[in-house]
Parts: structure tokens; C-alpha cells; sequence
């Protein structure tokens, strides 16, 4: 059973620092063929600090997160016949090598619906200083009744 | 680039995916789930086998994008809705995906960019697998 008091809350934050080497080998493992997101040197010369990751690079850290968050037994949610419904980025800022980002997911949306529960996390994304730099949202669905 | 506007549509383009790009994606992207790369856990959660990540086919979905707009760091905002699965068969040739793209909009952004919304459509075995796929990038003046 799914404890809905987690419903409006933020859990609390976790900070990742984005790799270099992490980019190159996401961009790879895509095809993303810009030589920024793998040359430092195209990268530097088009201005950036250091490679830039992909649009959906993001994910690869907030997703674990969300992760994390729905096999915690304390939220009660059936992982294993979990989909991925719904995913938008909005990005205020491209991510960078050398990044320090901090995560907050918000519980934002319950719903239950014909035998399914449809969840809207919310992932607040920012640097040190505290200003945005991503915004993503994921909308999941898995089995289950409230 | 000539001129972008509203219908100008983007090149296309063809993807294989194979079983061997999902377990690299696997890796670099730290989704496990075995759905992913196992047959007998795919069979036993009732899918046909081993299915592509959703986020797997929206960065590659992102590529058709940012190929267009020559580059990733002009993306503003980029979502999809996961509404069919991509059977990767465990052979040679994988599963071909196809991607293709129309421009929405063009608008005069607040910080002086120009910014296209773009609608992706995203087909595999005759059908659209994603919906809704929207992407805002910043495009030349």
C-alpha cells in the first residue's frame, strides 16, 4: 500500500558532481555526434568550461534518485511493474563538466486510475550558488490501488 | 540552413538499435533494470522480450534535434510520453527506429535567441512510440 502522506513533500537533497568522462561516455553511448560533448578543446573554443552533456544526461543522475525513492519500502511502491510514462527536461542552463549539482525531488502528483497509480515527481536541479539549472519531471506509473 | 520556420521540417533520421547499445546505455546511464538486457525478465513482466529504454530512444530522438540545430547546449526544454515499447530482438541488425521532426513554432525569446519549438515522431515496426515529443531549441537569427 502506497503512503500517500508522501504526497507534497520534498525529500531531501543529494548533491552529484558531473564527470567529464561521464559526458564523453553518455554522448557515446547515444551517438551524439557534437564535438562538444566530447572535445574539450571544440568544447573551450565554443565557450564552455568544459564538455556539455547531452539534454537527457539529467536523467542519469536524478533517475537513480527516483529510483532510490520508489524501492524504499517506507513509500510502498510496486517497482517491479513499474513504466516510465512520462519524461520533460527543461534545462536553465546547459550541464558542464565539473558541475556541482544539488537534486531535490518533490512528490508532486498521486493519481489511481482503473488498477494503476500514475506518480508526478518533480526534480529541482541547482548549482552552489542555490540557482536553477534543470528542472526535469517524471511521470510514472506501476500497479496498485490507494 | 535556409531559413526556419514554422513547417520547415528536419532531416531524417534512421537508427538501429541493438542489444549491444542497450547494455552500453545501461552502463553510462546507470539504468539496470533488466527488463533491459534480460529476455526472461522481460517475458515474465508480460512484455514480447527485451525492450529499449524509454530514455535510451529520447536522446536518440534528442540527436534528430540537436543534429539539426548544431548543438546540444542550445536545448531549452525537451519532453516526450513513453506510449509503446521498441522490441530489440537479440540479432545482428537490432530494431530500426525512425525518427523525424517538423517545426511548430518560431518565437523571439526574452534573452534575444530564437527559439523553435520542434514535434518529434519517432516510428518503429509502423507504429509512433512516442507522444508528444517537443523540444524547444535556439536556432540561428
Amino acid at each position: 500500500m502506497v503512503d500517500t502522506s508522501f504526497v507534497g513533500r520534498a525529500l531531501d537533497p543529494v548533491t552529484y558532481r558531473v564527470g567529464r568522462e561521464k559526458i564523453r561516455e553518455f554522448a557515446l553511448a547515444i551517438g551524439e555526434g557534437a564535438l562538444v560533448c566530447t572535445d574539450i578543446d571544440a568544447a573551450r573554443a565554443a565557450g564552455h568550461s568544459d564538455l556539455v552533456a547531452p539534454p537527457t544526461f539529467t536523467v542519469t543522475f536524478t533517475l537513480p534518485l527516483i529510483t532510490d525513492f520508489l524501492k524504499d519500502p517506507a513509500f510502498g511502491w510496486d517497482y517491479s511493474r513499474m513504466v516510465h510514462a512520462d519524461q520533460s527536461i527543461t534545462l536553465h542552463r546547459p550541464v558542464v563538466g565539473g558541475d556541482e549539482l544539488t537534486t531535490v525531488i518533490h512528490v508532486e502528483d498521486l493519481k489511481a486510475r482503473a488498477g494503476s497509480l500514475m506518480l508526478t515527481l518533480r526534480c529541482e536541479v541547482t548549482d552552489p550558488d542555490g540557482a536553477a539549472v534543470a528542472t526535469t519531471t517524471s511521470m510514472l506509473v506501476t500497479q496498485g490501488e490507494l | 540552413m535556409s531559413a526556419i520556420e514554422k513547417g520547415t521540417e528536419l532531416p531524417l533520421l534512421s537508427l538501429r538499435v541493438t542489444r549491444a547499445d542497450l547494455v552500453r546505455y545501461a552502463g553510462a546511464s546507470g539504468d539496470l533494470n533488466p527488463i533491459h538486457w534480460s529476455d526472461r525478465v522481460a517475458t515474465s513482466v508480460g512484455l514480447p522480450g527485451v525492450i529499449a529504454h524509454g530514455m535510451l530512444t529520447m536522446a536518440l530522438a534528442g540527436r534528430l534535434v540537436t543534429q539539426w540545430a548544431g548543438d546540444p547546449a542550445g536545448v531549452r526544454s525537451y519532453g516526450v510520453r513513453f506510449t509503446r515499447p521498441v522490441v530489440v530482438p537479440d540479432d545482428d541488425e537490432g530494431a530500426l527506429v525512425e525518427f523525424s521532426g517538423k517545426v511548430a513554432d518560431v518565437v523571439d525569446a526574452e534573452d534575444g535567441t530564437r527559439v523553435a519549438r520542434v514535434a518529434i515522431t519517432a516510428m518503429f515496426d509502423g507504429k509512433t512510440v512516442l507522444g508528444r515529443a517537443t523540444a524547444e531549441v535556439v536556432v540561428a537569427h
